[in-house]
């Protein structure tokens, strides 16, 4: 007997948003399938990976992926150009860690200007995340909206806290926006309401819906991308069509996994090996659940993440 | 489709006897069609019931065992697309391929690691499941000679055979009678002997597709040919086609009870591609592969798919918990540090892993807060100051300890000293470190 294929259709789609501009610009999005279901629907565009690069040298990084970036690290600049022209990064994450009033306490000011100095020195889009601090947040990211006016680049992250002023300062310097809130779907809606309530254009929304490392919550985060793509395609629910961003290396590189050294933890076997496939995994999963847009550390597993990509293509 | 429970009704004696524990014959249809009876709970019904409804309610994926004894693994018996529905059942057994080409020194490596793959975490112990022998050399001896070893040394791992030819399988299998093994490799031209065989050892039947329909094609003319347990494989090998493929089989077999898919998915992962090889892997076990066979096993990449497995199959609803009361380390005297947690499992192993690694001994209390993490139970108010306290009170730990009574607290909850400290009278609260790796530096430099 043959086989009839159960295929699905959805009534929504998930919005197409293009970041950057000029021939570097790359657009995400597009779908009106759940992840990779090619064989049912429209998947116009492959998920990006942007590389992460910080306003202050990665002290804190364990060593596995801090070597990477030896020597070229001392720079933001230097950094990103590194990633772009060596590593083939399509996009940049710059994270203002410095900003953070525990670590260098970077004013404002000294944020926009190095997030002006990249913007003049790469020509990919660019990612500009504060320091999660939601109060020096919203001054850190009105300068940084406005030096980075009319470039199309993504500016994060909004987090109910502190979303009014970060949404404004999107809004008028035309900027896309990141949205985070804390695992859990009603939670990551009621933002992107509120957002778009201040009048902000939903369709320039990208939701964070927050992440975790593989065996430290992934099945959460897992679970509710399933969720909030099931919402935006099968109930048309346009709050929840925002494409989803996974912040994937931050929470990857301070587990125990990436950073005991195997004469510690004989059972477990190479550190170098463990740490590149503990960020590639834990990316690639949330792919699978519904992620467009992914925020890496270390070269190889963004390598290794990208040929799963290339083989997803049937 | 499953029947539902007015269908079911008209099937039973309607005589309301109330032997199955249910009032009416009607409420007991209903708890059938909810997969919440067994039909052997009625004694009278009939022949002809038994067999309609033993078709309609027999779970939509097969259930079906791999290997025997303690080590077993089951398999199938999935009824969701998604895991946040409901809890995933059977966790995807992970196995490593053995080419029978390989030297006997390679070979004794690879059951080596196999035999000593098992690792404990959180709580529960993970291990490579099977051992998948290929017939790379096409020689029927070559591929006995490989079985009967993996027979020989690893008695209690589960095999899967991998061949095409009848000969290598009738062989190989003579050393795997009712052992729960997997004899892979049934195909178009191959079929009759290779359920021949399967039978005959009490084996699972591979069925190794092209297609999904020349798929369901050859499942059916196994079950006509008498085969019940099977592992199917459409011949997806690319990661687009596997995801393709099994959320077909799965949507086919849970949302239209399509028989001749009903069974669990077998899934070849190998790549020359180590790490490539490990995401492939990662996508069949998140999206509804049974079995995964890998090239190789390496501890960085069994610890990571591990990790996956148990995370995918955790219940959705209930996170994983351990008992509340306080746990001993070590041998503590009455002076020994005292701490805090909640019973989330990966925060009671991961402290209680590093409080062993400090090699001090002590004791480590563990509080009901639902099975949540620190700062989640914090912010949920499920590890409050007044909830610890009482813990503390009624635990009855007063009497253990020497003279000075003090309570270690996570660093990430340093917020809650004074108020602890207000609720335990003569209790000193010292704040401890953040995160668990810090712990052994600070436990030893407390005895130092
Ligand atoms: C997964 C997760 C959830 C899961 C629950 C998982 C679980 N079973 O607990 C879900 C989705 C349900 C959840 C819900 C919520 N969450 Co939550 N969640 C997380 C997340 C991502 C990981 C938590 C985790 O598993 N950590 C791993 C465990 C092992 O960590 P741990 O228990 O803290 O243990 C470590 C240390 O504390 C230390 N330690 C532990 N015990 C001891 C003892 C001693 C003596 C010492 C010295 C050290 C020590 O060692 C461990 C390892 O280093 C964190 C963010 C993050 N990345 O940390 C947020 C986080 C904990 N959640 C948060 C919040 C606010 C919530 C919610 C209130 C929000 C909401 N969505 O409604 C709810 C509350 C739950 C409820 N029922 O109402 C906040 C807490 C903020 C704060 N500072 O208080 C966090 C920090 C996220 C954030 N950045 O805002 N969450
Ligand atoms: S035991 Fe059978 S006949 Fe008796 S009430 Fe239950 S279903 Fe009806």
């Amino acid at each position: 007997m043959p086989f009839t294929p159960p295929r699905e259709s959805y009534s929504g789609k998930i919005f197409e948003e293009t970041i950057g501009s000029g021939p570097k610009a790359i657009t995400v999005g597009g779908e009106n399938v759940l992840p990779f279901h090619s064989f049912e629907g429209a998947t116009p565009h492959k998920p990006v990976i942007a590389f992460e690069v910080q306003d202050v040298p990665p002290e804190d990084w364990p060593e596995v992926v801090k070597e990477v970036y030896k020597g070229v690290s001392g720079d933001p600049v230097t950094w990103a150009k590194y990633c772009i022209e060596k590593l083939g990064a399509e996009t940049i994450a710059l994270r203002l860690v410095g900003t953070h009033p525990d670590r260098q306490n970077f004013s404002p000011d000294e944020a926009a200007e190095t997030v002006r100095k990249m913007l003049a020195a790469i020509d990919v889009p660019l990612i500009i995340l504060g320091s999660q601090h939601a109060e020096k947040d919203s001054s850190v990211l009105i300068k940084c909206a406005e030096a980075a006016k009319g470039t199309n680049s993504v500016l994060g992250k909004a987090q109910e806290a502190n979303h009014k002023t970060i949404v404004a300062a999107a809004m008028a310097n035309d900027l896309k926006l990141i949205a985070m809130s804390e695992l859990d779907i009603n939670l990551s809606k009621q933002l992107n309401i509120l957002i778009t309530q201040m009048g902000f254009d939903k369709a320039k929304l990208m939701t964070d819906p927050m992440s975790s490392a593989l065996s430290y919550g992934l099945e959460y985060t897992y679970s509710v991308m399933e969720r909030i793509k099931l919402a935006a395609l099968a109930q048309n629910d346009p709050t929840l069509q925002p494409p989803i961003l996974a912040d994937v290396g931050m929470m990857v590189w301070k587990v125990k996994e990436t950073q005991a050294p195997e004469a510690d933890m004989p059972a477990w076997g190479s550190l170098k090996d463990r740490g590149i496939a503990w960020e590639a995994v834990t990316a690639a999963s949330f792919l699978i659940a519904g992620a467009e847009v992914l925020i890496m550390r270390h070269p190889d597993s963004i390598n290794a993440v990208k040929k799963f990509i290339a083989e997803m293509e049937v | 489709m499953a029947l539902t429970g007015v269908e079911i009704f008209k099937l039973l004696p309607k005589t309301n006897c109330k032997k199955c524990g249910q009032p009416t014959c009607l409420a007991f249809a209903m708890k059938l069609a909810q997969r919440q009876a067994s039909l052997d709970q009625c004694p009278d019904v009939s022949a002809e019931a038994k067999q309609k409804l033993g078709e309609a309610s027999a779970p939509p994926i097969r259930p079906i065992k791999l290997g025997t004894g303690d080590r077993a693994v089951k398999m199938g018996e999935e009824t969701v697309l998604f895991r946040h529905e409901k809890k995933f059942v059977n966790p995807c057994a992970l196995a490593v391929a053995m080419k029978d080409t390989a030297s006997g020194a390679d070979a004794q490596k690879l059951i080596d690691a196999v035999l000593g793959s098992e690792i404990d975490r959180v709580g529960q112990k993970l291990r490579i499941d099977a051992i998948a022998i290929t017939n790379d050399s096409g020689d029927p001896g070559k591929f006995e000679a490989m079985a009967k070893l993996v027979a020989e040394k690893a008695p209690a791992v589960a095999v899967i055979l991998s061949t095409t030819s009848p000969d290598a399988a009738e062989a190989a299998l003579k050393h795997f009678s009712n052992k729960g093994a997997v004899l892979y490799g049934a195909n178009a031209s191959n079929l009759d002997a290779m359920a021949a065989w399967a039978k005959a050892a009490k084996a699972t039947l591979g069925i190794a597709a092209a297609s999904l329909d020349e798929l369901s094609d050859l499942t059916e003319k196994a079950k006509a040919a008498g085969v019940e347990d099977m592992v199917i494989d459409s011949g997806a090998r690319k990661a687009g086609e596997i995801i393709r493929d099994n959320t077909l089989i799965r949507r086919a077999a849970i949302k239209k009870n399509v028989k001749s898919v009903g069974y669990p998915v077998i899934t070849f992962a190998m790549r020359d591609d180590n790490m490539l090889e490990t995401l492939v892997a990662s996508a069949a076990i998140a999206k509804y592969s049974s079995i995964v066979v890998l090239s190789s096993m390496e501890k960085w990449k069994d610890l990571a798919l591990f990790s996956l497995r148990q995370n995918i199959y955790t219940d959705p609803q209930v996170p994983m918990q351990v008992e509340q009361k306080i746990y001993k380390i070590g041998e503590p005297g009455p002076e020994a540090p005292f701490m805090i947690t909640t019973n989330f499992s990966l925060t009671y192993f991961i402290v209680s892993g590093e409080i062993e690694n400090s090699k001090v001994p002590a004791r480590l209390a563990v509080l009901d807060s639902e099975g949540l993490s620190v700062l989640t139970a914090w912010a949920a108010g499920k590890f409050t100051a007044s909830k610890i306290a009482q813990f503390i009170k009624e635990s009855g730990i007063e009497g253990e300890l020497g003279g000075t009574k003090e309570l270690i607290i996570p660093g990430y909850v340093a917020i809650l000293s004074g108020s602890i400290e207000d609720k335990l009278e003569g209790w000193k609260i010292t704040v401890g470190p953040r995160e668990a790796n810090g712990l052994p530096a600070f436990l030893k430099s407390r005895v130092a």
